[in-house]
């Protein structure tokens, strides 16, 4: 009984992976994703629904093809992660960081939508009134706005971590299907399901999916609570 | 001396005030709902800019579109109180109080939090948050958050019109107070003659986004109730700016 409850080394490395490369991928993308929901929502410019429409793209596009936009731009022959590789030794193929940026990538819209509809929703008149107090635009986004946005940080922050344990389809095109390196949950569920007697393997993999994605929604929704209630007073 | 010059086109709306007013004492700035009384101290705080005009506070030139000067809200050294208060409901009121107060640099600070604290008597409030205020303590709140940035002006935007008429009758001996207890003057955006009596020493009047008489409150208020054509008498000299 209790061996049926413990991991198998193989399922531990998945499991560990798709936490590692998710938090990553969430960290990574996250200043990146409030500077935008924050021109989203604040800012008038011409070419802001283009900005709008890119941001949103790998929502949209089969994940395939994002897989395979980030094989030809950022691939250790394409212009950007050649680039990236020869100034700061920075690569992207075929790695766990690879891994983690197709997940940040696929869940940038989530994290952004989130971010932006609570930017909204802040009373600019707190703002101006933080101005008239001393503060200069940087100080009262860092002491005003974000402390007002929290709930729909947090919000953003789970949906989009929720999204990269998800990620399958732009990973396994753009760093492939490499044990301990990119083979997470989603990953090795799949190669399970492509061997002989792989059932019931694939069966404990989809149980350990489903729990952990019930802990994040349960978790976030405790912790929008405890946020809700102290601003509430 | 106040020296306020401003236009600014809204839409079709056209504001256009020209006045002075005296360093001391609290100077009401009276009109209908609508006249431009809240867009002409905006622009003086700096929340919204001028198309054209001059505005000095003490001796500071704290706009003026002719030599390029526009000063941010937040380097004016102005105190606003706003008609909704708008405390920051994720601080406690000592946060509140003191957001401004740590951003003024210690040598220009001539207003303690204690003295503050005790002339609105919010001391029992000090670490409760502003949900759990009435709208008559969030007002006091609001005034000391502004005067503890030691200012050289407070601005005043109806603040007794989000509070009861029961409680009107304690704020306003605590404005009433302000001007001599910290040597600051305080422009008072209002609409209610009985505010102006109990309050104004100055009196500068609005309608339709234009400046139309200024003078010694008591006096205008007479004229006003006495039926007198203020816009009539007063038209010529407000064009001529």
């Amino acid at each position: 009984m209790t061996e049926a409850l413990s991991l198998t080394p193989l399922e531990a490395e998945a499991l560990s992976l798709s936490l590692w490369v998710s938090a990553w991928a969430v960290v990574g993308s996250l200043p990146a994703g409030i500077a935008a929901a924050w021109v989203l929502a604040r800012l008038k410019f011409p070419g802001k629904i283009l900005l709008d429409g890119l941001v949103h793209l790998p929502l949209v596009l089969p994940p395939v093809v994002t897989g395979y936009m980030l094989l030809v731009l950022m691939g250790k022959n394409g212009p950007l992660g050649a680039l990236l590789q020869k100034t700061i030794g920075l690569s992207f193929s075929f790695n766990w960081k690879g891994a983690a940026l197709a997940s940040a990538v696929m869940a940038f819209p989530l994290l952004v939508r989130a971010v932006r509809l609570s930017i909204e929703s802040v009373d600019k008149g707190l703002e101006a009134a933080a101005r008239t107090l001393g503060a200069r635009p940087l100080r009262v986004f860092f002491t005003v706005t974000l402390p007002l946005i929290m709930p729909g940080v947090l919000a953003g922050v789970i949906l989009s971590f929720a999204r990269s344990l998800s990620e399958f389809g732009a990973t396994i095109t753009f760093v492939s299907n490499i044990p301990g390196q990119t083979r997470t949950l989603p990953l090795a569920l799949y190669t399970l399901t492509q061997v002989p007697g792989g059932e019931a393997g694939a069966l404990r993999l989809c149980v350990i999916s489903v729990l952990l994605a019930l802990l994040a929604l349960v978790g976030s929704e405790l912790i929008a609570r405890h946020i809700g209630r102290r601003l509430r007073g | 001396m106040l020296d306020i010059r401003v236009a600014r086109r809204q839409g079709s709306f056209q504001v256009d005030a020209d006045f002075k007013a005296k360093n001391t004492g609290i100077t009401a700035l009276f009109g209908p709902s609508g006249a431009g009384k809240t867009s002409v101290i905006n622009m003086v705080a700096g929340l919204l800019r001028p198309d054209t005009g001059r505005i000095v506070v003490q001796d500071r030139v704290l706009f003026d579109s002719e030599c390029g000067i526009d000063l941010p809200p937040e380097k004016r050294c102005i105190g606003y109180i706003f008609q909704d208060g708008r405390l920051f409901p994720h601080l406690t009121v000592r946060g509140n109080l003191t957001y401004g107060m740590r951003l003024t640099p210690p040598k220009q600070r001539c207003i303690a939090l204690d003295q503050v604290v005790d002339l609105l008597g919010i001391k029992h409030l000090l670490d409760r948050r502003p949900a759990k205020l009435s709208g008559g303590e969030k007002q006091r709140v609001a005034i000391g958050r502004a005067l503890l940035t030691s200012p050289r002006l407070l601005l005043m935007d109806e603040p007794l019109s989000s509070i009861d008429d029961g409680r009107k009758e304690d704020l306003l001996p605590f404005i009433a107070k302000l001007p001599r207890a910290f040597c600051i003057p305080i422009l008072y955006v209002t609409h209610s003659i009985d505010e102006i009596e109990r309050l104004a020493d100055n009196l500068v009047l609005m309608a339709d986004g234009k400046s139309i008489a200024t003078g010694d409150a008591a006096e205008m208020v007479n004229r006003i109730q006495s039926g007198t054509n203020l816009r009539v008498q007063a038209g010529p000299a407000a064009t001529t700016c």
